[in-house]
């Protein structure tokens, strides 16, 4: 047991003495999360649209108005002809032409009927999509104006309550998301690079032919990371329930204990991927590259799962990620239990275990 | 000359023998390629919708009907109490909750006004706001038809309408691939170049054969142009395979515009790019510190690139910390030109701010690199 100690001893002065990696080690998380929750959004807001008006009259005036007072437009400028439409849309900055034909007034007065084009570009389909919803809902809102008070009648009313985010900010969907992407990469990147550094230098021959049993050479890499882990998701969450005003509704002792399951399913696969491989690079091209994109769409906070082709959602189901970050957000937001949870955090358990089970099965006590 | 020569012989011979990392390099991104984009699609579609219908009337069973035929919701249950539908909130099984009260249709004939309840589930605001709007538009649609059922026509008609015409252009099969394919292959190409072009110096030094360089009469240009040529050719060579055997033979997507255009901008990008790996590379000593450095920059490159999440949307502030990202001058130039077909007259802002990264980073790179530690 001493012996344990000194080596965990051992590896803790390994990742102290780098300076330059422990700063890494922190302050990228931080910076990260405070970045991504501040500027990430789905959300569509100060769009710029142009106009093209061949009215010209108080009606389209009234509509232009209440289209620049909307939090997800900013009328951008106004063009004189069709083509012009185009050759905006190609410089790429401005998302939706509004067009007014001539006469609309007059027709709306008269012929109590007029049109509006909305021309989008959908170059982007959902932005197109959507920008074109709100732009219908604000021209909507106009014809209500224009009845006459007496005139409404089976009037029906929608009252919506807007549940666990009710400012819809982006930081509430994005920070779980975040949290789970950075917990995982940090933890697999490390310990794979760490065990396999030892491999490239020719050191591990060292650690292995001493009188220490070689598993445990192993599972004492990984302590300091788990350590390091823990510190770092604890200044996570307190930068994000100070700055970035997230909730956790929930009990935060539920959300550490799974938080360290998910790091400990990131350190067994990180030993996974340093048992089969040989150079630290190609350790490093496995757990980032080959895990970041993936990470990044299969968690479900980017793109949803339930759109994706079946196949995908199958694959979707490896991803621990995507579990953590359910079970985040129900503890944070939801401030739901562990019982509303238990399935989720049996799946990561199951992970877990698979992945030691398999890294000890391909450990080598000779090196090639 | 003759010693640029042999140094590029040195590092393609050194590329190529390690057969384990060439084929990585070239698999990786383009098996990412081929699955990602169908998983980034972020149509607002399968709304899951919970019922509470209090009412049992004809109007009330109308109004579900149209909803759920309209192809934007799915109806998860019709449930007789608001808490067992709140629990299908709360285990993300439906995204909204539509309420109808009792005394609904009794209430609007009567009274001629009447409220439904809807409940969000917020925490994506997106969902939340279109799944929102579509209701809304559901909704006021269906106030229309009951109003013409009751309604003399000449009194319709003096309502005014407005007959909204939507067109879209450039993308009228609203086809998602096309906006992701072209975003995705940039992003995986300086994946490639960044951490490739890093990690291969700071191994040098780690391994310590960086000395021999540097005790030989080789200049520091020599040295810098020796590790970014074959880069370079790496990633004009994984961005060709990307580009037509992927995207026009999967995808079937053929961009509109001019390929060279396409490519002489690549090739600025990719010196831009291999730019920010050699400085990361300076500023290591080991690998992992490199490694590090460049996971940092990848993940704000790609977040902060638009390639998920519309810049616009973002924050003053965090829109100046887009217009330092290469990547999301390049990613919007691939979307430009291979969707709208746009020439260099339209994108030569873009051109001028690439020339510029490009330059100060390979000249930051270059003077920080110094042959004696």
């Amino acid at each position: 047991m001493k012996l344990f100690f000194s080596f965990i001893k051992k590896e803790f002065f390994h990742v102290f003495r780098d300076k330059k990696t422990l700063l890494l080690l922190f302050g990228l998380p931080i910076a990260q999360i405070l970045l991504f929750g501040f500027a990430l959004t789905n959300e569509i807001k100060n769009t710029q649209i142009m106009i093209l008006d061949e009215a010209k009259d108080l009606a389209s005036q009234r509509v232009i108005e209440k289209l620049g007072q909307s939090a997800h437009f900013d009328i951008a400028q106004e063009v004189y002809t069709r083509e012009e439409i185009e050759r905006v849309f190609q410089e790429g900055k401005v998302k939706l032409a509004v067009i007014f034909p001539v006469g609309f007034n007059h027709d709306l007065q008269h012929l109590k009927t007029a049109q509006i084009q909305l021309i989008a570009d959908a170059a982007d389909p959902n932005t197109a999509n959507t920008l074109t919803v709100y732009a219908s809902a604000i021209i909507g809102e106009y014809q209500q104006e224009l009845m006459p008070i007496d005139a409404v009648f089976m009037q029906i009313q929608t009252e919506l309550h807007l549940l666990y985010n009710p400012e819809l900010k982006g930081a509430t969907n994005f920070v779980p998301g975040v949290m789970a992407m950075i917990l995982l990469l940090v933890c697999v990147l490390m310990t794979s690079v760490s065990i396999v550094k030892e491999k490239e230098m020719g050191t591990m021959e060292v650690l292995l032919v001493s009188p220490f049993n070689p598993l445990m050479v192993i599972v004492s890499k990984a302590i300091p990371y788990l350590v390091l882990s823990i510190v770092n998701l604890t200044m996570i969450l307190i930068l994000s329930v100070t700055l970035l005003d997230m909730p956790i509704k929930g009990s935060l002792g539920l959300l550490y204990a799974e938080s360290i399951l998910l790091i400990i399913t990131a350190l067994a696969l990180g030993l996974l991927i340093s048992n089969v491989t040989n150079s630290q690079q190609i350790a490093m091209l496995v757990s980032l590259m080959g895990m970041l994109l993936p990470t990044l769409l299969f968690s479900g906070f980017m793109f949803p799962i339930e759109n994706m082709p079946l196949i995908l959602q199958v694959i979707s189901n490896a991803v621990p990620a995507k579990w953590y970050y359910i079970i985040v957000k129900s503890i944070m937001i939801k401030g739901l239990g562990f019982m509303s949870i238990w399935k989720e955090t049996l799946i990561l358990l199951g992970m877990t275990t698979f992945l030691l089970v398999m890294s000890l099965k391909k450990f080598k006590i000779r090196l090639e | 000359m003759n010693t640029l020569l042999f140094l590029l012989q040195k590092e393609f011979l050194q590329i190529f023998r390690n057969k384990v990392m060439l084929r990585i390099i070239i698999a990786l991104p383009l098996i990412q390629l081929i699955i990602l984009p169908q998983a980034a699609d972020f149509e607002i579609k399968n709304i899951m919708i919970a019922v509470v219908d209090h009412d049992h009337s004809i109007y009330s069973q109308h109004l579900v009907k149209k909803i759920t035929a309209s192809g934007y919701f799915k109806l998860t249950s019709m449930s007789e109490s608001y808490p067992s539908a709140f629990e299908e909130i709360e285990s993300d099984k439906a995204d909204l909750i539509l309420e109808i009260p009792n005394g609904f249709e009794r209430n609007l004939s009567r009274e001629n006004v009447q409220s439904l309840f809807v409940v969000v589930n917020a925490i994506n605001g997106v969902k939340a706001n279109v799944g929102g709007a579509y209701l809304g538009r559901i909704i006021s649609e269906f106030n229309q038809e009951i109003r013409l059922d009751w309604v003399v026509p000449q009194r319709v008609n003096a309502f005014p309408t407005i007959d909204v015409r939507t067109q879209n252009w450039f993308n009228p099969d609203m086809n998602y691939d096309l906006f992701m394919v072209p975003g995705i292959l940039v992003f995986l190409v300086s994946m490639v170049g960044t951490y490739m072009c890093a990690l291969n110096i700071v191994k040098e030094k780690e391994v310590g054969t960086i000395e021999q360089i540097n005790v030989t009469p080789i200049r520091k240009y020599q040295f810098i142009l020796g590790k970014l040529i074959p880069f370079l050719v790496i990633g004009i060579f994984v961005f060709s395979v990307g580009l037509f055997a992927v995207a026009r033979i999967m995808y079937g997507i053929t961009p509109l515009g001019s390929y060279v255009l396409i490519y002489s901008y690549l090739f600025v990008f990719l010196i831009a790019v291999l730019g920010v790996g050699l400085l990361i590379s300076t500023y290591s000593a080991t690998q992992q510190q490199a490694m590090s450095l460049a996971f940092f920059f990848l993940m704000i490159f790609i977040l902060m690139g638009g390639l998920f999440t519309s810049i616009d949307s973002m924050p003053e502030w965090a829109k100046w910390i887009t217009y330092l990202n290469p990547l999301a001058y390049f990613i919007d130039v691939m979307r430009l030109v291979v969707m709208k077909g746009s020439g260099f007259a339209q994108i030569q802002y873009h051109f001028y701010v690439m020339i510029g990264f490009a330059v100060v980073l390979n000249t930051w790179a270059v003077l920080n690199y110094k042959k004696t530690s």
